[in-house]
């Protein structure tokens, strides 16, 4: 029972924060890069101001998977790496939380313009 | 007679309007946080410090947005979820692999290389701007 809870705040956090943006999208038809940008800005103020920590607790990837986690990584990164290397670590330590997931993306967006041929869009 | 027409159309587009919004949020919310789901357990199942079972499953998540991509399930997903296809980092990848793909026509470099950041582009702009921001303030707070 305790785990099913735990899911179903990890589902719920999860959920909203798509449906925050679904309203957005719908209502003020703001494109997905404006969106996503807004998401990873806002996920680094609401870290900085010491929220976003508050609702990784309970949501857990929940918060850390939607793109407002992504600026959460970010801002967490630089803190820590201020913390450990002093000024420099303003400008190391945001990329270095990231770095893994853009890597991958990147990396993988280059086999895949090899190896796979976007379906013809059509419609 | 007209004007009940008139009104009845009125009254049909403001409610299916709404409906709209409403079946878009529905949709979002469950893929949404299915994703996010997905990676709870892969991160449950992880046998590493908490700190390191986070990035594997950042990575794992875009593994899995890149792969589905690629197989051009992830564009069919997104027609049925809207943002809860976009907002998970899963979309982030997407954002990426995706026009790699399309833009490959255009050459290696220009295309390929660059398009890739259509939309990634932006997001590490001003993130990346906001945390050296947020940093700077957080250095001269702590010192």
């Amino acid at each position: 029972m305790d785990t099913f809870l735990k899911y179903l705040a990890v589902f719920v956090t999860g959920g909203l924060l798509c449906v925050v943006a679904q309203i957005l999208i719908d209502k003020t038809k703001l494109t997905s890069a404006r969106i996503l940008v807004l998401y990873v800005v806002t996920g680094v103020f609401l870290t900085a101001i010491g929220v976003y920590g508050k609702l990784v607790k309970i949501g857990r990837t929940g918060a850390t998977i939607p793109l407002t986690g992504f600026g959460y990584a970010l801002c967490k990164g630089v803190f820590k790496a201020i913390d450990e290397k002093g000024f420099v670590g303003i400008l190391t330590g945001g990329l270095e939380a990231v770095a893994s997931g853009i890597a991958m993306a990147i990396f993988f967006g280059l086999v895949a313009s090899f190896v796979s041929k976007p379906k013809s869009k059509n419609s | 007679m007209n004007l009940e027409q008139k009104e009845y159309t009125k009254l049909v587009e403001k409610h299916s309007g709404k409906s709209n919004v409403f079946v878009n949020c529905l949709r979002a919310f469950l893929v949404g946080g299915i994703i996010c789901v997905i990676a709870q357990i892969y991160n449950d199942i992880l046998p590493f410090s908490e700190e390191v079972n986070k990035v594997h499953t950042t990575v794992f998540m875009v593994f899995l947005g890149a792969l589905l991509t690629a197989l051009n399930v992830y564009d069919n997903i997104g027609k049925f979820a809207g943002a809860g296809s976009i907002v998970p980092i899963t979309g982030f990848a997407n954002s990426i692999v995706s026009p790699a793909m399309e833009f490959r026509s255009e050459g290696r470099i220009m295309g390929v290389g660059a398009q890739m950041f259509v939309v990634a582009g932006p997001v590490l702009v001003y993130g990346i701007s906001s945390t050296v921001l947020v940093g700077l303030i957080y250095f001269l707070l702590t010192r």
